[in-house]
């Protein structure tokens, strides 16, 4: 806890930040100082530096504590969002080493940038008030921005960043405007004073404009529609290593995001932003499932589907709950996963040296790489939701929230739709299983895919045979904000 | 010796084990395949001689759940809870007799991938039993829609022309019918704060509640089962899956639409059932009369069986409903038997279809003249089918009548009228394929059963006719667990009766007022 007559605040709960950005300029330094290239070895080091950020946290134990003039919070809940972000960003440096090498985009920036939004996302969960949170957006975004221009010479890929920048701008430019509104109307910028405030009086007009700005805001960055425009462009336009990188870390820090404010700072006015959520979770949830039944592209059909899934998860916050919190915690975990076992898939999708994308170039994978396609296969059933495999259970769960807080409308639309998605992922399974094979991919697959896409695969088919540790450990941190 | 708290895990993973085994086999193409079948055939005939120790050791003067396993799963009040009880054991038995037949069928119909074929049928057993043995509802869940994988892949891959078409319709049928069951489940866990089936049964949930369960778990089992008009899968699933696929298919995952009525619908949603009954005799009336009427028409075998299958399912969903004790136990008799004779009319079709490569009826005829034994087998299967007595056909038939009829005398006879067109259809099936004289060139050169062929039928004759002939050891299996069920449910439908009634009458004395006004 901070010493009030102190000068300096507590920088221990922040040690895992401090760690991330002091690697991060030392990885970058090593970079430029470097006279060959040196991507691989900055990709490796920004490995070890998540790992070491993470030993941190897990050393933090179940810490809570406030500092930085109450701008930033620890606690059980920032612990499992953050192990969870570190994750997914080590999954997809990993994933770049090959990739990056191979299409001529060896720049040891790359890795160096992924850190960076990885210690912004890290800012984004730990933020208390609006400025820290502004901050960790900004961080985050601007990294992504360039990583998702990093292929300069490909047009595709300048006008991903560009349409990623222009629209991420947009989205920013309404945060702040809410929460200048928010500060107007309560004086405040720390998400309990705002509580506090608000608890008193009866909300006012004003405050709700922020509020819908602020969420208008946060459904921009986990692609939630009706702002989900730029998804589907940014995410096909991308290199494919930094599709899977923001597919996964950056939508984590987001909801994790939207649950502290909305049940940190704007707990009293929940019957406000519940129809919002509500609204934007169905109409991701059935834009996902319909958009993605005309894709060719495999990256853009993911684009879609991720909008589905962000629906459903946002189905967990509708629930208002700590067992929807518990619900959105898992699913963002098991989602992570099974995202990241199907980009290793996207990846390996290689013929005469080049990078092929389209759904049909899968066809027959089943009988060139039989245990590729299984995997993939299962991924997909995984998806789209089919027990035993891990994807049910992130499904069941949020929905279990949302049974119990009585929202049985959205519950019944949400497993509708989650049908109609089955389509098209079923229809991936159909074109590796049941049609003639095409020409097989480059082989063998670069080890550290095998190796990401093997890990994947076992979690997801083998999740259900023991999956309390994960479920306790989101439950705990759902407890944090919600006793 | 065995562990009883453990022989069913030990019999639901018995045969995912037997997958990994045939996944680790090494080798040229040609060995892996003939290897992977040995391993399939002998893990599933260890696999029914294992089941049938717990027929064995099954007690069946009491109602209970026996061989009971428990243990912490997904944390809080949903657990590993498995056992069986007179209702589900056999269901057990019929899927573990059935698989190695299965796997006999496919043994030289499948050349391409042969591996994968079988580690898919192994896993599909896994989860079968694991659905008849689970007594928690999301482990039943589990089961029950994991099936959809394995089963979606050996139609997919291994079906006719149309399979993909078939496999699609499949797996989001049964899709969209299931999801609205697990929005039930969720809201009966926090209803009663548990997903465990045995407390679930002890639960009584309101009037109100029931009926939005009740709906909910019918979308699921009526597709499944499947009932007159969400049928329509049926038939293109089985006319595009593999003879094995399409045994399955009429053997066992029909049955766990019937199942789960038998388990969930009347048992914890007795006044609901009560309430719903008529509308399910008419849907099975229905299904008894039309499907019976469409089957007259088909020009293809398999497509003609499945509407038989629909038509006889009619039968069990109207001697579920009737509830009463015949109509249960002759539900349940009706499901096993038909179980194993739809199976065989199957495996009857495939074997000539492995040897002229076509289903359609017309090019067939005057088997007889070189398939005698063929000739034979198919006929006990197709009278089987029509309910002869002396077959397993009849005694579960003749008791779903006879337990419909004390409750609803119209129902049951104009489902009698489904017996006459049954008989219609299936003999001349049986008259145009076997009868007349052998005048296509093409069916000239035809041989009768081989070995393996007698092999994999002979236990399905003896059974049609042991049955058929002495059902008391099912009857004995099952009735302690049915009586047990009925008593339940007559009561909770007279309390609520009751309950009705007291409500109802502080408004009788106003109106006898009223009219003493006038």
């Amino acid at each position: 806890m901070e010493n009030a007559v102190s000068t300096l605040p507590a920088f221990a709960p922040a040690l895992p930040e401090i760690v991330m950005a002091a690697g991060s300029m030392l990885l970058l330094m090593y970079g430029v100082f470097r006279k060959t290239s040196s991507t691989a070895e900055v990709s490796w080091g920004a490995v070890l530096l998540f790992i070491v950020t993470a030993v941190v946290i897990v050393e933090q134990g179940d810490m809570r504590a406030v500092t930085f003039g109450g701008m930033f919070v620890v606690d059980p809940f920032t612990h499992f969002v953050k192990l969870l972000i570190l994750l997914a960003a080590a999954a997809s440096v990993i994933m770049s080493v090959t990739f990056i090498r191979r299409e001529g985009m060896d720049r040891f920036e790359f890795p160096v940038l992924i850190s960076l939004a990885a210690l912004g996302m890290l800012m984004m969960v730990s933020a208390n008030s609006l400025i820290a949170l502004y901050l960790g957006i900004e961080l985050q975004s601007l990294s992504i921005y360039v990583i998702a221009a990093f292929n300069r010479d490909s047009a595709k890929s300048s006008e991903a960043g560009l349409k990623y920048f222009v629209l991420g701008a947009l989205s920013s430019g309404l945060l702040l405007y809410g929460c200048s509104l928010v500060y107007g109307f309560t004086g405040s910028i720390e998400f309990e004073t705002i509580a506090r405030l608000i608890g008193r009086e009866p909300s006012s007009i004003g405050l709700i404009f922020g509020l819908v700005f602020i969420l208008a805001a946060f459904a921009f960055k986990v692609s939630a529609v009706p702002f989900h425009m730029w998804t589907p462009d940014v995410y096909e336009g991308a290199p494919t290593p930094v599709t899977a990188f923001i597919i996964g870390a950056p939508k984590v820090a987001a909801m994790a995001l939207i649950i502290r404010v909305l049940f940190t700072a704007f707990p009293t006015v929940s019957a406000e932003w519940k129809q919002v959520v509500v609204f934007v979770s169905i109409a991701s949830m059935v834009l996902g499932a319909f958009a993605a039944i005309g894709q060719t592209n495999i990256k853009r059909l993911m684009a879609y589907s991720t909008i589905g899934h962000m629906g459903f998860a946002l189905v967990g916050i509708a629930a208002g709950t700590s067992e929807g919190i518990r619900g959105v915690l898992i699913y963002l975990a098991i989602y992570v996963v099974m995202n990241a076992g199907v980009f290793c898939c996207i990846l390996a999708m290689r013929r005469q040296g080049t990078q092929v994308e389209s759904i049909s170039d899968l066809a027959g994978l089943s009988r060139t790489q039989p245990m590729v396609a299984f995997i993939f296969a299962m991924l997909m059933f995984s998806l789209a939701g089919i027990p035993p495999l891990a994807g049910f259970f992130a499904k069941f769960y949020v929905f279990m929230a949302a049974v119990k807080a009585g929202l049985y409308a959205l519950a019944v639309i949400g497993v509708l739709s989650s049908v109609v998605g089955a389509f098209y992922y079923l229809r991936i399974v159909k074109i590796m299983y049941f049609d003639e094979a095409a020409a097989p991919f480059e082989r063998p697959m670069p080890g550290e895919l095998t190796v990401v896409l093997g890990l994947s695969g076992l979690f997801t088919l083998f999740f259900f045979v023991y999956p309390a540790p994960l479920i306790m450990a989101a439950q705990t941190a759902a407890a944090a904000l919600v006793p | 010796m065995i562990d009883d708290g453990h022989i069913l895990s030990l019999i639901t993973f018995l045969p995912a084990i037997g997958a990994l085994a045939i996944l680790l086999v090494r080798g040229e193409d040609a060995v892996v395949a003939r290897n992977a079948r040995w391993i399939a055939l002998w893990t599933t005939i260890v696999n029914f001689v294992l089941s049938l120790y717990i027929w064995w050791k099954f007690d069946p003067t009491t109602a209970a759940f026996q061989f009971v396993q428990k243990s912490d799963w997904l944390g809080g009040a949903i657990s590993y809870h498995r056992g069986v009880d007179g209702i589900s054991m056999l269901f057990v038995i019929l899927t573990t007799f059935l698989m190695p037949a299965c796997i006999l069928a496919s043994w030289h119909s499948i050349e391409t991938r042969v591996r994968e074929y079988m580690i898919a049928f192994l896993i599909l057993e896994t989860l079968m039993i694991g659905v008849f043995c689970a007594l928690d509802l999301v482990l039943f869940y589990l089961f029950f829609e994991g099936g959809l994988i394995p089963m979606f892949l050996i139609i997919g891959v291994w079906g006719g022309k149309r399979r993909i078409y078939a496999s699609f319709k499949f797996f989001l049928y049964t899709l969209l019918g299931s999801v609205l069951m697990l929005i039930a489940i969720m809201a009966m866990y926090w209803d009663a704060g548990t997903t465990d089936i045995p407390t679930l049964l002890a639960h009584d949930f309101s009037a109100r509640m029931q009926t939005w369960l009740w709906l909910a778990f019918f979308a699921s089992f009526a597709v499944k089962m499947p009932m007159w008009p969400v049928h329509t899968w049926l038939p293109d699933a089985h006319v595009e899956a593999p003879t094995a696929g399409s045994v399955i298919l009429a053997g066992i995952l029909l049955k766990m639409g019937g199942y789960g009525f038998l388990r969930f619908s009347l048992p914890m949603f007795p006044v609901a059932s009560a309430e719903f009954a008529p509308l399910v005799f008419a849907l099975s009336v229905i299904a008894i009369i039309y499907t019976s009427l469409v089957a007259l028409v088909q020009e293809d075998m398999k497509k003609l069986i499945a509407y038989s299958s629909v038509a006889h399912m009619g039968f069990v969903t109207m001697g579920i409903f009737a509830a009463t004790q015949q109509g249960v136990q002759g539900g349940i008799f009706q499901m096993l038997s038909h179980g194993w004779v739809s199976g065989a009319l199957f495996l009857c079709v495939g074997v000539i279809y492995d040897r002229m490569h076509t289903r359609e009826i017309a090019a067939y005829g005057g088997l007889v003249n070189r398939m005698p034994l063929y000739a034979v087998a198919f006929l006990i299967f197709t009278l089987a089918n029509v309910g002869l007595p002396g077959t397993s056909g009849f005694v579960g038939e003749f008791l779903t009548l006879i337990g419909t009829f004390k409750i609803n005398t119209w129902v049951a006879s104009i489902a009698a009228i489904g017996v006459i067109l049954s008989a219609a259809y299936a003999l001349y099936l049986y008259r145009r394929i076997v009868f007349g004289a052998l005048e296509k060139d093409s069916l000239k050169n035809i041989l009768d059963l081989n070995l393996r062929e007698v092999v994999t039928l002979v236990p399905l004759i003896g059974t049609t006719i042991f049955f058929g002939v002495y059902p008391a050891p099912v009857f004995n299996v099952t009735a302690a667990s049915v009586q047990h069920l009925i008593a339940d449910y007559t009561v909770a439908v007279e309390a609520h009766r009751v309950a009705e009634a007291k409500h109802a009458a502080p408004a009788l004395p106003a109106k006898l007022h009223v009219v003493a006004d006038r």
